[in-house]
């Protein structure tokens, strides 16, 4: 198959794909703003994530939060989600296994077989310092892209249905292209 | 710019931040600005007192002017004027 037969069809469908997914502008017109890779699934590490985001669209830099691996979890619904296409035994065992949304998430130092995390909520409750589920619909609010990863999501066996709303999906090159349009990129 | 001088500001919009932690008293100075009339002022008050360094910086950055904080009983005043 030659590449002059193809290039049309493709096109076509790529074209009409980047509609229906509304890519940002082509080339980066601008070098500003912030990209975040998402990886960790820990409580405090999270946290500190969607403050920096939260932070920097209050500053009104353009953000991108790329969730892959254990980071995909805090974008899980919670509770149980009937899911269209059945999981298998490892994929179930995996989504009982792993935190389920924000609620889920455990603290990476004094564990404490869960007091930790309890303590430090009641803590952060006390002391007015928003909770997880509160920075994310303030991010959402404030226009903070979300791209969960699809390989991530295949790995774990993770349904998009299982996810919140408004995301947009993508694998390393949507990561690629939001830091290529940033000056600020983390990894947490 | 002196608290002598900032006496003489009318606040347009007070937002009462104090009790709010990170990020929420920054959350809450951008979404109250869109309620101030152009040039206007508003006065931010928290009683967390790296928001007298992050109000001024946000202010800056997305182009409002920052005219001075007032010290006050454990809690301080931020006051800004909407430029755009």
């Amino acid at each position: 198959m030659t590449s002059a037969t193809m290039s049309a069809p493709i096109s076509h469908e790529l074209h009409a794909k980047a509609e229906a997914m509304s890519l940002p502008a082509e080339e980066p017109t601008h070098v500003e703003g912030l990209s975040m890779v998402v990886f960790s699934g820990d409580l405090d590490k999270v946290l500190a994530a969607f403050i920096i985001a939260n932070g920097a669209a209050a500053m009104d830099l353009p953000v991108s939060m790329f969730f892959t691996f254990w980071g995909l979890n805090v974008l899980r619904r919670g509770g149980h989600i009937k899911v269209a296409k059945k999981k298998t035994t490892m994929e179930s065992m995996f989504g009982a296994m792993m935190p389920n949304g924000p609620a889920g998430l455990q603290l990476s130092k004094l564990k404490m077989g869960g007091l930790g995390t309890r303590l430090i909520k009641r803590e952060m409750a006390k002391k007015h310092v928003d909770d997880l589920a509160h920075l994310i619909r303030s991010a959402q609010e404030q226009g903070v892209r979300f791209i969960a990863c699809t390989m991530s999501m295949d790995l774990m066996g993770i349904r998009k249905e299982e996810l919140i709303d408004g995301l947009t999906f993508g694998n390393v090159g949507s990561f690629i292209d939001a830091a290529d349009r940033s000056r600020m990129t983390l990894f947490i | 710019m002196q608290a002598t001088v900032l006496e003489n500001v009318r606040a347009d919009k007070v937002v009462d931040a104090r009790g709010m932690a990170c990020p929420g008293p920054l959350l809450e100075a951008k979404r109250q600005m869109a309620s101030v009339p152009l040039h206007g002022v508003m006065e931010v008050i928290s009683s967390d007192e790296g928001t007298t360094t992050d109000v001024p910086l946000w202010a800056r950055k997305v182009g409002h002017e920052y005219l001075g904080t007032v010290a006050d009983a454990g809690f301080w005043r931020i006051y800004v004027r909407r430029m755009k």
